[in-house]
């Protein structure tokens, strides 16, 4: 029993990062109907943006806000500079420009920094909170589930309640109508990759320094995992992200702990496997999914 | 159903066009490849980028490096060591074409220090086959000791099992009732580590035996579960990174166990950089690992390392893989002085199984013609208030019996530039 | 029939090409012809029925370990040509029998939902060498098939595989060239345009993306089995995500459903990094170690980006492009990738004249 909520609670710590993550894939697939293969990259170089500032200032939140906003400005860069001028009738040219995006990324961070991990401290203690002799989470962990949380509400009250939000559904969902209405699309588009990158590297951030370090590499996994994760939960869904990163991230860490690292990649391929058979759109896909 | 043939025509000729018409393909035979009047050329496989390249990228610039500085100094029979290193991003397709594109392409005398069990052992049949020198493999299978399959292919690293073997010992040596716990990658390192652990403490004795995968960077579920065990004695089979991350979560859950790491996970000056200058010291006290190269403060090597260092790499920081990529380059140096005026890959071949060849190493070589591990001991390292040294405890691991040797370094001489013997 | 004498006449001319390039270049046109095996069942299955797969590597790695695990079987008991055929039975039955599991579930997932399965599965292969009797990450070794005695005088082993592996490359793609012009290619294109229009025309879509995805997994798998030839092994590091995503890449940048389109994406991807690898050799190394590899990485993802900005249908489009009559023959309703359709909504002037 004891096993078993430690294993749970450190499965939820890493979930909210890959809920997260997961997150931000979906903002850009409501926004653009693209699922971006450049995301992990995009994100690691602001990471190492907001590194180099935690480096120069001493303060972690100056570094994170600099992340934040270099996230941001390289999500609005990618989108106007790239994404724009390729034909949006099938999602495999913006792929393809992905893919190219994330070697040039990834070389020429490796050209700049090296490819060594940098450590980074988290702005909290890493030392669980034991309660009743069970070592549950560590005030980072609760750090990186509130920001989580609050992350989620904040978006899900721009899509549900604001106009903003409205347009940007409508601009993905139904561009031509939109754009007989009045929405802006392209812009829709562009503001839609900014804060999918914003999101994205807020969870990168919150990742690295419990990982290894920075490195080129050190958000690769982390945007596999969250692609399972959207994918299981649906990609219009921002609930489904939420529940599925969770889930996924428990999955994980009972499976190491209970069979062995090895079976953990097979057992997400399991869970993908058998929600995809029963529900093909996802947990929690919308009617309108089954047209994209 | 024109189009699609007509455009395959093309696609053909364009093919042929891009890899370009040279030479012919039929068999040759002429002299010894990759020795000109002036240069030898070898070549090397290693993982430049990708996300192996944090770890094992500085093993090359080191080799490279120590090569510069024997150049300086008039080469090895006046004759200038050129080193290509090839990059394979740790991805044994990659090995593949990296390896045949410098044996037949480059036409390199030998490849030296080849990185990676599945990278290396891809190559291991093709380089058998052209019977090119496979010299110095850069890591602890025992796949590279096999004279009678694999004759021109020879170890450098100790291998897992001795080193799991030597840090079992001490560790019963040290502390006869501690529960022992084995921490280990998903692959023949941590088996090789484990077999070794076996072989001392048997099967049994074996508290908590856990694994980890390279592809999720999270060991809490593995650490917690070596605490409930109790462990006293956590044995690792891990690279470095992984194990900065079991020495931190630990003490993240206020657990401070006794760790005792292979030497490809315990190199104290890496480990800082994972964990942090400021921290280091304290997580790893007392951390237990083993080598079986120079790598005291005060040795001579390590000094005559660190000015190489600073004149030929840039001053890069100095680590286990610095001193690891020069003593390569070194024994690679020795092996060509020996193989006589003019070399050729028999006599290459020949002076590393002659067993004269000294090395650098604290344990001599075993290098013969029924024996191609380089090093079948170790010696035992202590980190102390952030100096990691050896203890002058050495053991000799010979199937599965460890027994205490006295340490025999070889002294530096010449500069570290090999001579021809006389 | 004049597609098995066009396929026999450019089998022949690729042997002969392989007479004017030396041993490590027969390997990477070995190397070549594997890979454009993958792309074009990739290829088809992509442009044909609009089925993203990104784990067409794993049905590759199925392919070489069929082949691997039949061939080194045979190769106690029988001769050679025997075991390289019974191989060869192995991989596409491998392969055949995981594209047929893959396609069942793919006939029911919309496009970045196939691609995510097939992502995961990628994900999965390593660990499942480590669980399944795969020989974890070292792989499973194949039979070294030297040259015959006739020729060994006058060819060096690398051709010679280079030859075997053309030979199983035009096995493995010239039904698939059959398939796409013929019936099934029509009912194919009839589900990607409109799956309800073509199930009122009586075309169950199920069955036709299934059968696609097999049709597109077996030459995947022979594209493998080629590879094991030419390297005697397969191991689960030589097919992960990168290389997987290597070949969606050469799909698209060769132009989808273009088999000649796949041809040249597949020797793109195969000499492109080798050919700017070459060139970067030549900046000054005291420019820094950390260029090394790096480089030749930087400079491959800008071209791909800059030929994905110049061509985002595809290279197959510039050649095709000059003779194809705008509708094909007998090929009627369905737009075939590669050429613009009538109505786009990036261009906000045709928006405004609705």
């Amino acid at each position: 029993m004891e096993r078993f909520v430690f294993l749970l609670s450190n499965g939820l710590a890493r979930g909210a990062v890959l809920a997260l993550f997961a997150l931000s894939l979906v903002i850009v697939w409501r926004a653009a109907r693209v699922v971006n293969f450049a995301q992990a990259a995009m994100a690691v170089v602001a990471v190492y943006a907001a590194f180099a500032l935690t480096a120069a200032s001493g303060s972690y939140w100056i570094g994170l806000l600099g992340g934040l906003l270099t996230g941001a400005l390289l999500g609005a860069a990618v989108e106007r500079g790239l994404m724009r001028r390729l034909p949006n009738r099938t999602p495999l040219p913006g792929m393809i420009c992905a893919i190219g995006l994330v070697m040039v990324l990834q070389a020429g961070l490796a050209i700049a920094f090296g490819p060594q991990h940098r450590p980074m401290r988290p702005p909290f203690s890493e030392s669980p909170i034991v309660i009743g002799g069970v070592p549950v989470l560590s005030p980072y962990n609760l750090f990186v589930l509130a920001t989580a949380a609050a992350v989620m509400g904040a978006l899900a009250l721009l899509f549900a309640k604001t106009s903003l939000g409205l347009r940007l559904r409508a601009a993905a969902f139904a561009p031509e109508t939109s754009r007989l209405l009045g929405v802006r699309v392209p812009r829709m588009a562009t503001i839609g990759w900014t804060l999918s990158l914003a999101t994205a590297s807020l969870a990168a951030l919150l990742l690295v320094p419990v990982e290894l370090g920075l490195n080129p590499h050190s958000v690769d996994l982390l945007f596999v995992n969250a692609f399972a994760v959207a994918v299981v939960g649906g990609l219009d869904s921002p609930i489904g992200a939420l529940t599925a990163g969770l889930g996924i991230g428990v999955l994980v860490s009972l499976v190491t702990g209970y069979v062995s690292a090895a079976a953990a990649p097979l057992a997400v391929l399991a869970l993908l496997t058998a929600v995809l058979l029963l529900r093909p759109g996802g947990l929690f896909a919308a009617k309108e999914a089954r047209t994209a | 159903m024109h189009t699609p043939t007509g455009t395959t025509v093309v696609a053909a000729l364009t093919a042929a066009a891009l890899l370009g018409l040279v030479a012919c393909s039929t068999p040759g035979e002429d002299d010894t490849p990759g020795v000109t009047d002036d240069t030898v050329t070898i070549g090397t496989h290693q993982p430049l980028t990708g996300p192996a390249a944090a770890g094992y990228s500085t093993i090359s610039a080191a080799t490279a490096a120590y090569f510069a500085y024997v150049n300086d100094n008039g080469g090895i029979h006046g004759r200038d060591i050129e080193y290509i290193v090839k990059d394979d991003a740790y991805d044994p397709a990659n090995t593949q074409t990296a390896v045949r594109q410098l044996v037949t392409e480059d036409r390199v005398f030998a490849i030296v220090n080849g990185l990676g069990t599945p990278t290396h052992a891809s190559v291991l049949d093709y380089l058998d086959e052209q019977e090119v020198p496979d010299l110095f493999v850069s890591s602890g299978s025992l796949t590279w000791n096999q004279p009678g399959v694999y004759p021109n292919t020879f170890a450098f690293n100790a291998d897992y099992v001795t080193e799991g073997a030597a840090l079992a010992q001490y560790a019963i040596e040290q502390r006869p009732d501690a529960t022992i716990c084995v921490l280990g990658q998903d692959d023949d390192y941590g088996e090789g580590v484990l077999e070794g652990v076996e072989a001392v403490v048997g099967g049994n004795e074996i508290a908590e035996i856990q694994t980890y995968s390279t592809a999720n960077e999270d060991l809490t579920a593995q650490i917690g579960a070596m605490m409930e065990a109790g462990c006293e004695v956590n044995i690792l089979a891990t690279i470095n990174g992984f194990t900065a991350m079991a020495v931190g979560t630990a003490a993240a859950l206020d657990w401070f166990p006794q760790w005792y790491v292979s030497s490809s996970g315990g190199d104290y000056p890496t480990l800082a950089g994972y964990l942090g200058e400021d921290t280091a010291p304290l997580l790893l006290q007392g951390m237990v690992s083993v080598n079986y190269l120079p790598f005291s403060p005060d040795d001579d090597w390590v000094e005559l390392f660190h000015r190489i260092n600073e004149e030929y790499n840039d001053g890069a920081p100095f680590t286990g893989n610095t001193v690891f990529g020069m003593s390569v380059g070194y024994l690679f140096a020795e092996a060509l002085a020996a193989a006589g005026e003019d070399p050729t890959r028999e006599s290459l071949v020949a002076a590393i199984e002659s067993g004269d060849l000294l090395g650098n190493g604290i344990v001599p070589l075993s290098y013969g013609e029924d024996d191609h591990a380089a090093y079948r001991g170790v010696g035992i390292t202590t980190v102390d208030d952030g100096v990691q040294d050896y203890v002058g405890t050495t053991y000799s691991v010979a199937a599965g019996q460890v027994t205490t040797v006295e340490a025999e370094p070889v002294p530096l001489e010449h500069e570290g530039i090999p001579q021809p013997p006389q | 029939m004049r597609l098995t004498l066009r396929a026999a006449a450019i089998t022949l001319a690729a042997i002969a090409a392989t007479f004017g390039l030396d041993p490590f270049r027969n390997y990477q046109l070995a190397t070549a012809a594997g890979v454009f095996a993958a792309v074009a069942g990739l290829t088809v299955l992509i442009g044909l029925t609009g089925q993203l797969s990104l784990g067409h590597a794993v049905l590759m790695a199925a392919g070489g370990y069929g082949y691997a695990a039949a061939a080194t079987a045979t190769a106690d008991v029988a001769p050679l040509p025997v075991a390289l055929l019974a191989g060869l039975i192995g991989a596409a039955l491998t392969a055949g029998i995981l594209g047929l599991l893959l396609g069942l579930a793919a006939a029911r997932l919309h496009g970045p939902y196939l691609a995510g399965l097939t992502l995961a599965l990628v994900i999965a292969l390593p660990s499942a060498a480590n669980v399944l009797p795969l020989g974890g990450e070292q792989g499973r070794s194949a039979p070294l098939l030297p040259v015959p005695e006739a020729l060994s005088s006058l060819i060096a082993i690398e051709q010679w595989h280079a030859w075997l592996a053309i030979v199983i490359s035009a096995a493995a793609v010239t039904p698939l060239v059959a398939l796409r012009s013929g019936r099934h290619g029509l009912r194919m294109r009839a589900v990607l345009d409109d799956e309800t229009a073509a199930r009122l025309s009586g075309v169950n879509p199920g069955p036709v993306k299934t059968g696609a995805f097999v049709a597109g997994a077996i030459p995947a798998g022979l594209g493998g089995a080629a590879l094991a030839v030419a390297t005697q092994q397969v191991a689960p590091g030589g097919y992960g995500i990168a290389f997987s995503l290597l070949l969606v890449v050469a799909a698209v940048l060769g132009g989808l459903g273009s088999i000649g389109g796949a041809a040249i994406g597949s020797v793109l991807v195969v000499a492109l990094p080798w050919l700017i690898d070459t060139a970067a050799e030549a900046v000054p190394a005291d420019l820094g170690r950390r260029l090394d590899g790096n480089l030749a990485v930087l400079l491959f993802g800008a071209v791909v980006i800059a030929v994905t900005l110049a061509r985002p249908e595809g290279i197959a489009g510039l050649l095709t492009g000059l003779r194809r009559p705008k509708t094909a023959p007998s090929e009627p309703a369905p737009t075939p990738p590669g050429e613009a359709p009538p109505s786009n909504d990036s261009k906000p002037s045709t928006n405004t004249e609705r």
